[in-house]
């Protein structure tokens, strides 16, 4: 497994530098931006990968808050079916559908939650705690390259830094959620640190929805500039974003495993220092 | 005893508590003063322009005094491990955080009720829309803060910078009901919007994140 | 333009800081292992 590393870690610089590449370079100029919109290559890929580390530390609080309960866990693992199951069949009753979303995408996010949770439940029972973390900084760092890249595009493009709408307001509010996450982890000195994060977690994620519709409607009220905005992208394009989404997905993956090794080594240490100190007050007498 | 009788003998001791320690109340309403004070002179619009911005200024300032009050919200209870009697004993953790709550709610609602005749004066505010729902906008908004407040006061007691920590995990979470209560309130004074969505979205807030502290609440008294 | 190239650059400058924490952490850990060892 060790040995993986140094040999992904060499595909990923390469996967990263030609997605480098292709954006700077082979990539169409765009018509209207220019050049600036190839930050879009960056700021977008960021983006979904921040969503999908927050999303996983999410699951793994979840889980970490059900393991040992046996009722709790099963009324879980039902949930989870149960919204993969709806993902897949409700699109197809609902119409008109909101727009940009497809069936398909509904259906693969559902089926993907449910692999995610289950994979944590399954690969990290002991450890779901340790990725919860690891999850969240990781998640923390991509998202702010989204909060720094995205003014930046907007700045030359729309002619402002900022504007309240849905996305970019969701995406700091997530940020600022994260940001609390781990300042309660790194501040609090429980031995429960863990199991309260774990809460915080959870209500960050009923907060999101709550945030859609209070930034919805007040967009209705006072209207904002929109920036962005969905409209067919052209497939050369589509396929350098998705280069570039495969290299930064490749390079979360080695940095979730480094940052979660130097963890376990973090506590490992912790425990045998403890041990030691206690040995030390023991045989001092 | 019952889980209603137990939350109601709670709340009644910790408002006679606070009522002998006169102190804590006299300087949480100078602190309240001041903040309407320092605001009011900070921004000084015209009659018109106020009613824009002053459902924002005076929702920024019961924030503040509410976060000042949420603070000690367990500080009792803590230099007296009357915590730890809490976690031995068969009482549901969900009536001692109700009782708190509560306690908490009444506390911010009378700094409000005493900030909110300055703001009245200082602002010269009069409310074009129906002034009646800003007693809902009121009473739901802060409910929304203190459900939280107490929450994650609880969260942050055994924490480094314990007073730091509360704002730092109850305003983010906090904003989509502050979004609320600050449109809301600014619908009613200048009259332009209905503020029903606002407090249907108050409502719901509520609803969901006062069913979860007490859903939750037990796991964050066991974890010291 | 000058936005493009600082929103790349300020991306790798982010992802390098945080790989040079870790790498930071890491060695201070090791140290910890040393002294543990040596006791």
């Amino acid at each position: 497994m060790k040995r993986a590393f140094p040999i992904l870690a060499i595909l990923t610089a390469g996967l990263l530098s030609w997605g480098l590449y292709a954006a700077l370079v082979s990539a169409p100029t765009e018509k209207t931006m220019g050049d600036v919109q190839r930050i879009f290559y960056y700021h977008v890929p960021s983006a979904w990968t921040a969503f999908l580390l927050f999303s996983i530390n999410f699951l793994a609080s979840v889980f970490y808050l059900v393991k040992g309960k046996p009722f709790a866990d099963r009324m879980v693992n039902a949930v989870v079916i149960l919204i993969a199951v709806a993902c897949c069949v409700i699109p197809f009753f609902v119409k008109p559908l909101p727009l940009g979303v497809e069936p398909g995408a509904v259906g693969s996010t559902g089926i993907g939650i449910a692999i995610l949770y289950f994979g944590i439940r399954k690969y990290f029972a002991e450890r779901a705690d340790v990725l919860a973390l690891v999850s969240a900084e990781v998640g923390v760092v991509f998202c702010t390259i989204v909060l720094v890249t995205g003014p930046l595009w907007a700045r030359p493009v729309w002619g402002i830094w900022w504007t309240w709408d849905m996305r970019l307001t969701s995406t700091l509010l997530l940020w600022l959620i994260y940001l609390s996450y781990l300042t309660l982890r790194r501040f609090s000195s429980s031995s429960q640190t863990p199991t309260l994060a774990a809460v915080l977690a959870v209500f960050g994620a009923l907060d999101v929805p709550l945030v859609y519709f209070s930034i919805w409607y007040f967009r209705t009220q006072h209207p904002q500039p929109v920036i962005g905005g969905g409209g067919s992208i052209d497939p050369r394009m589509l396929n350098v974003l998705l280069l570039n989404w495969l290299a930064f997905l490749c390079f979360a993956f080695l940095v979730c495993w480094s940052r979660y090794r130097l963890e376990i080594l973090r506590r490992d240490v912790d425990e045998a220092q403890a041990l030691e100190s206690l040995l030390a007050v023991g045989g001092g007498r | 005893m019952s889980t209603v009788g137990l939350t109601r003998a709670t709340l009644v001791k910790d408002i006679r508590l606070e009522w002998r320690s006169k102190d804590a109340i006299n300087a949480m309403l100078f602190f309240a003063l001041l903040v309407v004070v320092i605001f009011s002179f900070s921004f000084d619009p015209t009659a018109e322009q106020s009613r824009q911005i002053a459902g924002g200024l005076i929702w920024v300032a019961f924030l503040f005094a509410a976060v000042v009050a949420l603070n000690q919200t367990w500080a009792r209870e803590l230099r007296n491990q009357v915590l730890d009697a809490y976690r031995v004993s068969p009482a549901p953790a969900s009536s001692l955080f109700l009782a708190k709550a509560l306690g908490n709610f009444i506390f911010v609602s009378v700094l409000e009720a005493l900030m909110t005749p300055l703001f009245i004066i200082f602002y010269n505010l009069r409310a074009i829309g129906p002034a009646y729902q800003l007693i809902f906008v009121g009473v739901l908004g802060t409910w929304a803060l203190v459900v939280n407040g107490t929450f994650f006061a609880a969260m942050s007691v055994r924490t480094r910078s314990r007073e730091i920590m509360l704002p730092l995990l109850l305003f983010p979470i906090s904003i989509p009901a502050l979004l609320a209560m600050v449109e809301g309130t600014t619908s009613i004074l200048t009259g332009e919007f209905s503020a029903r969505f606002w407090m249907v979205l108050l409502l719901a807030y509520d609803v969901v994140f006062t069913t979860v502290s007490l859903l939750l609440f037990e796991l964050v008294l066991h974890a010291e | 333009m000058n936005y493009l190239y600082a929103a790349y650059i300020a991306t790798w400058v982010i992802h390098i800081g945080y790989l040079g924490h870790l790498l930071r952490s890491y060695s201070r850990l090791q140290d910890e292992v040393e002294e543990l060892k040596k006791k």
